[in-house]
């Protein structure tokens, strides 16, 4: 709302008292802030300096290459108590994307059958849906996750009695044992095969698609790729003699030797965290299905499309263009709340770094700073993917 | 159509006309027509009425059938003693029902935590009811002279009332207490915030922006660390700061951010005719705000406020890991009791706390629908 200023030549104003000046005011006003802003920054580094002499805290950011000297116990690179904390930190941020990655995965899996169940023509399961949506939407997260993590996961049977799957996998109180796989030699011809499958997948799907384009034919793909991309890499395995160790769980005394353990912390975290995303993005994808016109699924079912081709080759492709956006801030939140793996000691970065490192130094300005700069970066980051992908599914106006 | 080029595309024969659609008034029909209408549809609704059957009876028999309801120590939970395998062992939640509610808040003084109860309800429920006149008196009864009260109150140490200090509250107080203050401090400075995003000065929108974007992209249990380990090392010395109340300064400048978005949401949905009138009328930029725009924006944001009350109510959960024991703290702690030990302990102080979250959450969710129903029908 910009006043007019009397330059127009229509007619001088009266003279006025300068602070009565938009222009002056408004400068004077933004002056003060920055002033007001500035003042509290100096004030606030001026007590920080004293505070933190008073307390003979360290300062800087010295501290990432002393050692840490506390363990945790999932890490995805190698990690001793002799380590130093810039290390830790490394663990943790792994740790965090590991985690909020699969939960993504997972939650949009999840939230998009649940939000597509939602508007199922199928009375019951249309119910189920909204019944979930309900109760997960209005309880707490933090109450999910030490709810998986207390009363579903640590009482659990302990190792001895675990609850085993064919033998192979075994659940108990100090999470799932699952064998460990390591590639073996002639393991290459496999992955191989694998990527040679992917490529032939992808150009079928093309050869299909431009003989739709001239014919009007078309030719399902879906099991032929589906073919490619997993037969073709499963009998190169077989052919290779199963070139792959798998070193199978079994009990020893009171404990399990062999395989891999997933550690309870994780799968609490990551289930309530897939379940409780889920239900919003269920919310999301439903709302997104809603606004597109009737008029489109009606002109779908007169062209004689079945409900799932209606779904996947109507509807879908222009909801989604509704849906990414509030999508990609679920997406954020899911990553925000992986921090909350420090009320179950789930060794994120948040956990690590902000939890045991700053217990440990006492570093608290360096340490919450470089934390909430770190998970800025990440919303950052996934905006800008998210954006991109946006500008593609965008309606282009011709 | 002989002169078409023969196409892919288009069919040379008439195909037969479909059946007419079975129109099924009976409730056989219907259940034909929603639930077996094709063979997947029809799995899909076995499936279903399986694992509904397998979660609702378990859960039935869990918190009412099975459960114990009398009792006074954990023996009267444990099976060898009720003869059954046991459901939920109500007596664990009467025993810490006072520590769940008040936390360690003197029993002598509970009446206080009360009658903030009563006044809030007295003055709540009136304002949620669109037909009782007096909203503008009312409003300002209930955020701003209220939380006055209120505090004094429950932290006396004035008017002869004996203080109690902040680390003995607990329980559901503590979760009221920091998401009605978080929604009631924010509320002012996220307007504030709003305002200046739109404002015409450059220096004001950008400061507003990167306030906003900077609390909004961080998570809330980084802002509480921060306000509860940084905050103090940035106050003088001598200045000590309850920890709750560092607490509530943290949630009051993250859900500023929040509410700062949902306002501005409010101020883009009014006409510009709106703007270009008040000015016509030669208020000020406060006048204007103030007696034209703000009201009509804070009214159609309601629906987004209640939401973002509803996000708060359910992130106080989040105060526990900095140890403020609000009623999930408070549950967590109880459970470590070892004098409540039984195998249904955990289930049945989950049932109880997610009873009470999911009970204001669905009621607040339920008001936030019915208040955007009636803006809409405007």
């Amino acid at each position: 709302m910009r006043r007019p200023s009397g330059d127009d030549g229509v007619e001088a104003p009266p003279p006025v008292a300068l602070v009565y000046n938009p222009k002056v005011r408004s400068a004077l006003y933004q002056l003060a802030l920055v002033l007001t802003v500035a003042w509290l920054g100096y004030q606030f580094a001026v007590n920080a300096a004293a505070n933190l002499g008073a307390r003979n805290i360290a300062s800087g950011l010295g501290f990432f290459s002393n050692t840490a000297g506390f363990g945790v116990n999932l890490s995805l690179i190698a990690f001793e108590e002799t380590d130093t904390y810039g290390r830790a930190f490394v663990v943790g941020l792994l740790n965090t994307l590991l985690v909020s990655g699969i939960g993504i995965v997972l939650a949009t899996l999840l939230g998009f059958a649940i939000g597509i169940g939602r508007l199922s023509s199928n009375w019951l399961v249309a119910r189920i849906a909204g019944g979930y949506v309900e109760l997960i939407r209005n309880l707490p997260l933090l109450f999910q996750i030490l709810f998986w993590y207390l009363a579903v996961l640590s009482t659990l049977p302990g190792p001895r009695q675990s609850l085993s799957i064919f033998g192979t996998i075994f659940i108990n109180n100090r999470g799932f044992v699952v064998p460990a796989l390591r590639p073996a030699e002639g393991f290459v011809y496999v992955a191989a095969a694998f990527g040679l499958g992917v490529l032939a997948a992808i150009a079928l799907g093309l050869w299909a698609k431009r003989l739709r384009e001239r014919s009007g034919r078309s030719v399902p793909v879906l099991w032929k790729a589906a073919a490619l991309v997993v037969g073709l890499p499963l009998v190169t395995f077989v052919a290779a003699g199963l070139p792959i160790d798998a070193d199978l769980p079994r009990i020893q005394g009171f404990n399990f030797v062999g395989g891999t353990r997933i550690i309870p912390e994780f799968l609490a975290l990551l289930a309530a965290l897939t379940i409780y995303t889920a239900s919003f993005i269920a919310e999301i994808v439903r709302a997104g299905i809603l606004a597109v016109p009737r008029g489109q699924t009606e002109a779908g079912l007169a062209l004689g499309l079945r409900r799932g081709q209606l779904l996947r080759l109507i509807l879908l492709p222009q909801a989604l263009r509704i849906i990414v956006p509030p999508l990609t801030n679920q997406y954020l939140n899911l990553t925000k709340n992986s921090s909350l793996a420090v009320a179950i000691g789930y060794p994120d970065l948040f956990a690590v770094f902000a939890g045991t490192t700053l217990n440990q130094t006492g570093q608290a300005i360096e340490i919450i700073a470089i934390t909430m700069a770190v998970y800025l970066a990440l919303s950052l980051v996934t905006s800008v993917l998210m954006n991109l992908y946006n500008s593609r599914v965008r309606l282009i106006d011709r | 159509m002989t002169t078409t080029a023969p196409s892919g595309f288009v069919r040379d024969e008439m195909i037969a006309p479909a059946e007419p659609p079975h129109v099924r008034a009976s409730m056989l029909g219907w259940i034909g027509e929603r639930l077996f209408n094709s063979f997947g549809n029809a799995t899909l609704t076995v499936l279903g009425i399986v694992g509904l059957a397998a979660l609702a009876w378990p859960t039935l028999r869990f918190l009412l059938l099975d459960a114990v309801w009398r009792g006074t120590e954990r023996t009267d939970c444990l099976a060898e003693t009720v003869g059954h395998d046991v459901g939920a062992c109500w007596p664990f939640i009467w025993a810490k029902f006072d520590q769940l509610m008040y936390g360690f808040y003197p029993a002598s003084e509970r009446w206080r935590p009360n009658l903030v109860y009563g006044f809030g309800a007295l003055l709540l429920a009136p304002l949620l009811v669109p037909r009782v006149p007096h909203k503008t008196l009312n409003a300002v009864l209930f955020f701003g002279v209220f939380p006055l009260v209120a505090g004094v109150l429950l932290v006396g140490g004035v008017f002869g009332l004996p203080e109690v200090e902040t680390r003995l509250w607990g329980g559901l107080l503590v979760t009221l207490v920091i998401s009605f203050t978080g929604i009631v401090g924010s509320l002012p400075l996220g307007i504030l915030l709003a305002l200046g995003r739109r404002s015409d000065l450059p220096v004001v929108r950008s400061a507003s922006v990167v306030f906003i974007e900077f609390w909004r992209g961080v998570p809330l249990i980084t802002v509480l660390f921060f306000a509860t380990y940084m905050l103090p090392l940035f106050l003088p010395g001598n200045w000590k700061i309850d920890g709750l109340l560092r607490v509530l300064i943290g949630v009051i400048l993250f859900s500023a951010a929040y509410l700062a978005e949902v306002v501005r949401a409010g101020l883009q949905a009014i006409p510009r005719g709106q703007f270009e009138g008040a000015m016509a009328l030669g208020l000020g930029y406060w006048r204007m705000m103030g007696l034209i725009i703000l009201p009509q924006a804070l009214r159609l944001v309601i629906p987004g406020l209640v939401n973002s009350f509803i996000a708060l109510f359910k992130d106080t959960t989040l105060v526990l890991i900095v140890a403020i024991f609000d009623l999930l703290g408070q549950l967590r702690a109880s459970f470590s009791d070892p004098n409540w030990a039984t195998p249904a302990t955990l289930f049945t102080g989950f049932a109880f706390a997610g009873i009470i979250y999911f009970v204001v959450s669905f009621a607040m969710s339920r008001y936030a629908m019915f208040t955007e129903q009636r803006l809409r029908a405007r």
